[in-house]
């Protein structure tokens, strides 16, 4: 996926870091630490003495917002804005030690939807900013459709989201327009309800927030809100997402940023790292997901339309929670990564057996291939039967091939006889039978 | 434009992907196009010429250039451009050949090119009204026309999908697997594709299905379109607009693959780049759904979609379609070692590029030696004043005397009792920079300050810097008022049969400025032979780069070697006439100066 969300964290360090190119007018502290516990939080205060002077805000980073609402914002003891160092550290360890819950959508101050549990792991500590509530502004970007979009606000925080028609200002550009173009439209566009005096100011900065956006290819940025105070700026509150496949040419732009798992979800077990790994060094595409690793329905499918329209069919016929993965491998994977590929799918279908006892499907599925050779893919499969022909039969997997495309003939002639020749159940198909029917017949059974 | 692609549609495939490139020939031989599909390739790295391909059970060569521009001006009737670059590098490619522009489509193979620049690159095109395939995409066909790279497979697929002549269906999908799977549908329960384009798989695409549709409503081979979608983006919603508005009016059948989605949140990336979906609308559901209900047909799953497609077919009741010939490509093919592009001795009697010998060899068939070389040496025919200043060249430079260094040491040679050959050989051996090498370094020299709009003054400031005497500048005798005959009689020639002598005249300007300070700084005879061999070469056409190719290759050196090899026979023969005994070099002739070598 192109777009990856990033930690407020380091979407503030990277603003900072590009901070005089695009807002020369402007100061920011660039006042914020992550950390992952209280301990970590004591030993960075001996170097940054703003620590321990001013008074605190910390909150979760963790890529989800509503952290107001869910209560996961600290910035009063007793009253607001006293919140010390220590009351900081304490407070961190408390939230960190236990698994909490937290509620992504709220129709005004009570939750909708369900809650999702998960640690706590990451906290951004920053100083709190005492401002009175005129100062407070919203701003972002993103892409719709064709266009660049920029909304601007002269209210920001909760206001915004509960009252977006009425208060956001948009703004449309065409990825063609020139730098005067843009430059123009946004001062021809300033929200009313920004103060006469600050309309000039918040044009300068929204100008350069819009280019900052553009040139280091941010997919969507928002500060919600930012506090302008004169020529000072607060980033209160920061949600980013880059476009990870101009990676290549920001690496020194965007540093050393970090794409973590969204809160709730499950970490990534070692078996999809290592084939993320394998995928991110070889020209071949391989993908995988694991959906509920104690299903029946494994899936090894070639190529990236086809392996949804299997996964469709399966939901269709079987339902979705008979459906282990969801994965593909594709553009003319060599032998050996074939092999690794299957060696991990085989190997995490046969560790739990079926809790009914019924007999597990592996589909090694695809379309007809423009360029990828099936016979040399098949053979890195052939080699992982090998593997694991033992722990195959002991989870009575059966076995279904449908593929067509460059030598598919001896693909899958050698697919039928090293089955046949290990004792594994097999069914074998080519480009004469329909992608998906090998689903329904290996339902039927 | 109604049709993508015709039979005569051409490309420049940038990135020498060989396999990929074969495809396209071996589908070009198989439904028997005229020219090649493939017309340049751009190989930015290569230090090739051309490449070959196998065409049918022959080879055939395919130039290579170093840039789309050079490629471009060679081969100006090649209209597609076949982006196999790099996601790196894809950008950059597709923006120079707008900018180069006489492009009509531009395929980009790549995937995860930046988003920005990808966007930059779609809208520059669109403005343009450049038709883009992709990025992310294994590209389009015109069955029967045209078929880019590795679409469609093999050739055996190929067939077997009825891809290789024009069906009735225009195809549109996003993905490219199922591209190929679907046109194997098709040919199962209809009657093939008449057009289909993988439109590619990234979130930013240039052609959308809307474009690619609407253009296959004007295409009079298009009846009915199928158009594949995905979960993600609202690219569809354009379509049901085009319908409802009646836009479009051939039945389409649809379906948008991901269906699975709804049942994971927006964590599991399901397919490509472009499948996720913000919001119902864009789920496979809903636009599946709201495909059905302007009446696109829209079939219960992925599973029944043969069923539909052989519905709607069967109900358009359309004429069955010829099959047309079909050439077989041979499936085991060896490449050839050499290659011969000037003279052929396979048939019934031995060709000089294209000419039997016998129609060039008899004095009645009017042609000398002159059009054998021009034959033999550049694959044309000149026209008569240049073969016969070929020949007057060659006349030229037959002899020169005895005492010469290549005529001196035939003679010595011949004298040790030698073979004509070996003599020859010997004398030939001394050809080079000092011996006939002022032929080279005139036309070299003086084309070169021509070509830089030198004044004379510059030229020779110029020669002096760079510390060498201009070469074919200077006699030992001769003078302006003591003229070289054979100088004068060259001039003569090709004032009265050059259209036109640029260099030379050029050359006189500076021989103006040498003589003024020494007599005999005249342009001497090879100086004169190499200026209007270039003055020839340029009335004929050839480009400046084409000269100084055969500058550099040392033709000019060539017509020196074969014109003197008349006069080394000539001196080897005199020498076995004579009956000439071993030559010893007479020691009162050497200056003998031999020290005793220090120790060291």
């Amino acid at each position: 996926m192109a777009q990856k969300a990033i930690r407020e964290y380091d979407a503030k360090s990277i603003l900072a870091k590009h901070w005089d190119k695009y807002f020369p007018n402007f100061t920011y502290a660039y006042e914020t630490v992550m950390v992952q516990n209280g301990l970590e939080l004591a030993a960075i205060a001996k170097d940054k003495k703003w620590l321990n002077e001013k008074a605190l805000v910390a909150k979760p980073d963790m890529l989800f917002g509503k952290r107001g609402k869910n209560g996961l914002v600290l910035f009063r003891d007793t009253k607001p804005g006293d919140v010390s160092l220590s009351k900081a550290t304490s407070w961190i360890d408390e939230k960190s030690s236990t698994e909490q819950s937290v509620y992504f959508s709220f129709d005004g101050e009570t939750p909708t939807g369900d809650a999702k549990t998960d640690m706590l792991t990451h906290f951004v500590v920053e100083p709190f900013t005492p401002h009175a509530q005129e100062e407070e502004y919203y701003i972002s970007a993103t892409v719709v459709g064709d266009n660049d979009m920029l909304y601007m606000s002269a209210e920001g925080g909760m206001e915004v989201e509960e009252g977006w028609d009425e208060k956001v200002t948009e703004v449309a550009f065409a990825i063609t327009d020139t730098e005067e173009e843009i430059a123009a439209k946004i001062r021809a566009n300033i929200p009313a309800d920004v103060a006469a005096a600050d309309k000039e100011k918040f044009a300068d900065f929204a100008i350069g927030f819009f280019r900052a956006y553009r040139e280091l290819n941010f997919a969507y940025l928002e500060i919600n809100p930012f506090v302008m105070q004169g020529n000072k700026i607060e980033l209160l509150d920061m949600v980013a997402k880059l476009d990870d496949t101009a990676g290549f040419m920001m690496k020194e732009e965007w540093g050393d940023v970090e794409y973590p798992t969204s809160f709730g979800m499950e970490e990534k077990s070692p078996e999809v790292l290592a084939i993320e790994d394998a995928d991110s060094k070889s020209g071949a595409s391989l993908k995988l997901t694991i959906l509920k690793p104690e299903a029946r329905i494994w899936t090894m499918v070639a190529g990236g339309g086809a392996s949804v329209v299997y996964a469709d069919t399966i939901a269709d016929l079987a339902g979705i929670d008979d459906l282990a993965n969801y994965g593909e491998y594709s553009g003319g994977p060599t032998t050996s990564e074939t092999k690794f590929y299957a060696d991990t799918l085989i190997d995490l279908m046969t560790r739990v057996p079926d809790k009914d006892d019924r007999p597990k499907i592996l589909i090694i599925g695809g379309a007809i291939a423009n360029f990828t050779d099936v016979a040399k893919t098949f053979t890195g499969i052939i080699q992982s039967f090998e593997t694991y022909a033992d722990k195959m039969k002991e989870h009575k997997v059966k076995t279904y091939v449908r593929r067509g495309g460059p030598n598919y003939e001896k693909g899958l002639k050698d697919i039928k006889e090293a089955a046949d020749r290990l004792g594994l159940y097999i069914e074998v198909y080519g480009p004469e039978t329909h992608v998906t029917d090998i689903v329904r017949m290996a339902l039927a059974k | 434009m109604a049709k993508l692609y015709t039979r005569d549609t051409q490309a420049i495939f940038w990135n020498n992907n060989t396999t990929a490139i074969q495809r396209m020939l071996d589908y070009d031989y198989t439904i028997q196009r005229k020219k090649p599909s493939v017309a340049a390739i751009v190989a930015p790295t290569s230090g090739n010429k051309f490449e070959k391909f196998f065409y049918g059970p022959d080879e055939i060569m395919i130039p290579l250039y170093k840039t789309t521009a050079a490629a471009k001006a060679a081969q100006p009737q090649a209209d597609v451009l076949l982006n196999f670059a790099s996601f790196r590098t894809a950008y950059d490619v597709t923006m120079e050949a707008l900018e180069i522009g006489g492009f009509s489509s531009i395929m980009i193979t790549a995937e995860g090119i930046p988003e920005r620049l990808a966007r930059a690159m779609n809208a520059t095109a669109r403005e343009k009204n450049v038709t883009v395939i992709g990025p992310a995409t294994v590209g389009a066909i015109a069955p029967g026309a045209f078929k880019i790279a590795n679409i469609g497979g093999t050739i055996e697929n190929i067939v077997q999908s009825k891809l290789h002549r024009a069906g009735s269906c225009g195809l549109v999908t996003r993905s490219g697997g199922l591209f190929n799977e679907l046109s194997n549908i098709i040919a199962i329960n209809a009657d093939g594709i008449a057009e289909g384009v993988a439109i590619g798989g990234d979130r930013f695409v240039g052609s959308v299905f809307i474009d690619n549709l609407l253009r296959m409503e004007e295409n009079s081979e298009v009846k009915y379109m199928i158009l594949l979608g995905e979960v993600g983006g609202t690219e569809e919603y354009k379509v049901i607009e085009a319908v409802k508005s009646g836009k479009i009016k051939k039945p389409i059948i649809a379906w948008c693959i991901g269906t699975i989605a709804k049942y994971y949140d927006s964590g599991v990336q399901f397919g490509h780049a472009g499948a996720s979906a913000n919001g119902d609308m864009e789920t496979a559901e809903a636009k599946n759904n709201a495909m059905a209900a302007v009446g696109i047909h829209v079939p219960a799953s992925f599973n029944d979609l043969p069923l539909m497609i052989k519905k709607v077919y069967t109900e358009l009741n359309l004429p069955a379609i010829p099959e047309p010939d079909m050439s077989l490509c041979p499936s085991v093919r060896k490449s050839k070692e050499f290659i011969c592009t000037i003279s052929d001795d396979r048939g019934d009697e031995c060709t000089y590029a294209g000419f039997p010998i016998s129609s060039l060899a008899t004095p009645e068939t009017g042609k000398g030696i002159g059009d054998v070389v021009s034959l033999l040496w550049f694959k044309k025919q000149y026209p008569k004043w240049a073969t016969d200043f070929i020949e007057t060249v060659i006349k030229t430079v037959a002899d020169h005397g005895p005492a010469v260094s290549g005529a001196h040491n035939a003679k010595v040679t011949a004298r040790a009792g030698k073979s004509v050959v070996e003599s020859l050989v010997t004398g030939l051996l001394t050809i080079g920079p000092r011996f006939g090498g002022a032929i080279d370094g005139a036309a070299e020299y003086f084309k070169y300050a021509d070509d830089n709009k030198l004044t004379p003054a510059e030229f020779l400031n110029h020669m002096k810097k760079e510390g060498v005497p201009i070469p074919g500048i200077g006699h030992r005798i001769k003078s302006l008022k003591n003229p070289d005959l054979r100088v004068e009689g060259l001039k003569k020639y090709a004032a009265t049969y050059f259209p036109s002598t640029s260099l030379l005249d050029y050359a006189l300007t500076v021989e103006q400025l040498t003589t003024s300070k020494k007599e005999n700084l005249i342009l001497n005879v090879d100086g004169t032979i190499g200026i209007l061999m270039v003055d020839m070469w340029r009335a004929l056409g050839y480009t400046e780069e084409e000269i100084n190719e055969f500058i550099s290759s040392g033709t000019l050196n060539a017509f020196f070697i074969v014109g003197r090899s008349i006069g080394f026979i000539g001196h080897v023969l005199d020498e076995k006439r004579l009956a000439m005994p071993m030559y010893r070099h007479p020691m009162s002739d050497i200056l003998y100066d031999v020290q005793v070598a220090d120790k060291i």
